[in-house]
């Protein structure tokens, strides 16, 4: 069989048709998760053609993308305030009813963003396909599982036969050595590596995130990383499993027990990529001098070192137009701007680890006068760990809003935005246009600076607070 | 899905780069249980101003634009979300084609699905077709070709199941489901 990567041995153990020149492979799908917004239509399908949802034991739903974040909205006691968004749930009610699916619904102590909750259960484990009509859906690469984002028309294929039409993609090695200085985390390492290879750089493949320093992550640093290999354009991203995930995954409530754990364990062990093997491309990054990072146009591969200054370009009418957007010039310096609004949270920055990291620089200290800061957990889960651990009360002394869990500021579309022309330093995974907001400006950064931003009221440098 | 057999229009030119899927439809409008009207709502925040107006400067708002089939715009198109609201959006407004010189791979994937083509040229291609607005080309998914009116003509890649399906009408679902026996064998087979 010769030396194989971790993603070809993932790939080929779903092949249930392999492709060929005329047709994709049907590939077999372990896990789908869906969520309100991406499955109506799907299920319309379903209803129209008289089909049933063929393995709803492979099929988990959500709530998160349009749900409030209010204690108020979300319990019940006043209603939705995005009349569509109450719809959209309530059709997500019926619908998994009508089909047998389990659904988290929004009362469950369950419930979360998509891509937190099906961790913390134990359901997304090594060497599975897992699928969502959400681009993040990358995050799950974290255990060592191809997971990728699709349209709602293939969700519909999966409800029907539990399989997708898809092309191989090519693999892409992204090797990374050094150990991160205090202060840079995760997100900062994932933003260098955007900025790299550029938001189109991972087009057509499959990330593997390898070295000494994606084997020193946790498992929440490791999701921060493969949460934003979208961000690359990458179909997916990966990391190889390894006692760090295992230690994770045991005891979870939907992870493997007893002798079944083990058989799980041997099994998980295998998937690696073996020495030699081949990739279609490579890049190597040194995390040992790297700074923490800030986005500062309107894509994901606008970034630069927080110390740093605005690149200057001339003669580029797109760059304009992104720093036309953002109200920013080439060659200004991003340390002691202004800001509105913080928002820690969303797929990429809302578990517990992330809250952690915020909370140490906010312990003691208040939010600058006129900041907004809204801290949103990931799941109800860390919703609940948080608060048990302290952490919401620290958030709340600081002079935090602490919420309901949900996608909230990092999409604009459940009642939390940012106002026009504001300035959002945000822990999520897109500084498009309008993202948070009609005209909002929007700086992606890590929770631990999103923090000492806060504190500071302008773009600060978390190593000052630490 | 109705045969797709040629595209044959006038171009409409947005030449930035990396436009994402929050632009081409905002998230705010996914609170949709449905696929139509989403056309009103195309590009909504470079289309309306403030106030609700359209905005005279966005080439979608102006004369030339109206009719045009395909859109020419630049590097990675469609990059960011999955929502597959943006080609409903596309499809809904008229646009049956994108030509770009990358274009992201879901988009692409949910595009194909939907019968709306996504077509990657050359650089040298794609600076004639930003040179050129309102330019008529056709379009022929059978031979994979695009011919600009100046007669020059270019093959374009395309996942060959995909053509085969828009070529003559057919729905994805129905093949996959014509493997279900497939799949039963292939899940019974697995041992874990």
């Amino acid at each position: 069989m010769g030396t194989r990567t971790l993603f070809d041995k993932v790939w080929t153990a779903h092949e249930v048709v392999p492709e060929t020149a005329d047709t994709p492979a049907v590939l077999y799908i372990d896990l789908h998760l869906i969520h309100e917004v991406t499955s109506p239509q799907a299920f319309s399908v379903l209803k129209s053609l008289d089909l049933r949802v063929r393995r709803p034991d492979k099929t988990l739903a959500t709530m998160d993308h349009s749900t409030p974040t209010v204690t108020e909205q979300v319990f019940g006691k006043i209603p939705i305030k995005v009349d569509a968004a109450a719809k959209q749930v309530r059709q997500l009610e019926s619908n998994a009813a009508e089909f047998g699916v389990e659904l988290f619904d929004m009362l469950d102590a369950r419930r979360g963003i998509v891509h937190v909750i099906s961790p913390e259960l134990g359901s997304t484990q090594p060497g599975m396909t897992i699928v969502c009509g959400d681009s993040h859906t990358s995050t799950h690469g974290a255990f060592g599982a191809l997971a990728f984002g699709i349209g709602t028309t293939e969700v519909g294929h999966v409800f029907a036969t539990q399989c997708l039409l898809q092309r191989k993609p090519k693999t892409f090695a992204v090797n990374i050595e050094g150990e991160l200085r205090p202060g840079v985390t995760a997100k900062d390492l994932i933003l260098h590596i955007i900025g790299r290879i550029g938001v189109s750089g991972g087009t057509g493949h499959v990330l593997e995130y390898r070295g000494s320093t994606i084997r020193a992550l946790s498992m929440d640093e490791r999701m921060t990383i493969c949460n934003m290999s979208i961000e690359a354009g990458a179909r997916a991203g990966m990391i190889a499993p390894d006692e760090t995930t295992f230690e994770y995954l045991k005891d979870k409530p939907r992870a493997p027990q007893g002798a079944e754990w083990d058989a799980a364990v041997t099994r998980w062990r295998a998937l690696c990529t073996d020495p030699g093997a081949r990739f279609d491309a490579s890049v190597d990054i040194d995390a040992s001098t790297l700074e923490p990072m800030i986005t500062y146009g309107t894509n994901p591969g606008m970034v630069m070192p927080l110390g740093g200054a605005i690149p200057q370009v001339s003669g580029n009418a797109v760059y304009d137009q992104a720093l036309g957007y953002m109200g920013f010039h080439g060659g200004e310096v991003m340390l002691g701007k202004p800001i509105d609004v913080v928002f820690i949270g969303s797929c990429t920055n809302g578990r517990l680890e992330d809250l952690q990291a915020a909370a140490s620089i906010l312990k003691g200290r208040k939010v600058a006068p006129g900041v907004k800061l809204l801290i949103v957990p990931g799941s109800q889960q860390v919703k609940r760990d948080a608060e048990n651990l302290g952490l919401a009360q620290i958030f709340k002394d600081a002079g935090a809003d602490w919420r309901e869990s949900g996608c909230s500021m990092c999409l604009g579309m459940n009642g939390d935005t940012v106002g026009a022309g504001q300035y959002s330093v945000s822990t999520s995974n897109r500084n498009f246009e309008g993202r948070q907001g009609v005209g909002a400006r929007t700086l992606l950064v890590s929770p631990m600076t999103a923090a000492a931003t806060a504190v500071r009221g302008k773009i600060a440098d978390p190593r000052e607070l630490l | 899905m109705e045969p797709l057999e040629r595209v044959h229009s006038k171009t409409v030119v947005i030449a930035s780069t990396n436009i994402d899927t929050d632009q081409i439809i905002p998230a705010r409008f996914l609170t949709t249980t449905t696929k139509d009207g989403l056309g009103r709502q195309l590009f909504a925040d470079w289309r309306y101003l403030a106030d609700g107006a359209p905005n005279p400067a966005f080439i979608l708002n102006r004369p030339e634009a109206a009719g045009c089939q395909v859109l020419v715009a630049g590097r990675n198109f469609g990059c960011g979300s999955s929502r597959e609201h943006a080609p409903w959006a596309l499809l809904d407004f008229g646009i049956r084609a994108v030509i770009s010189t990358e274009i992201a791979d879901i988009f692409k994937s949910n595009a194909l699905k939907n019968g709306l083509l996504p077509i990657t040229v050359s650089d040298a291609t794609a600076r004639w077709l930003f040179a050129n607005p309102g330019a008529e080309v056709d379009i022929d998914l059978a031979a994979a070709r695009l011919t600009l009116p100046n007669g020059a003509a270019t093959t374009f890649p395309i996942e060959a199941f995909a053509r085969h399906c828009l070529l003559h009408g057919i729905d994805e679902l129905g093949y996959l489901r014509s493997k279900l026996d497939l799949i039963e064998s292939y899940e019974a087979a697995r041992r874990w």
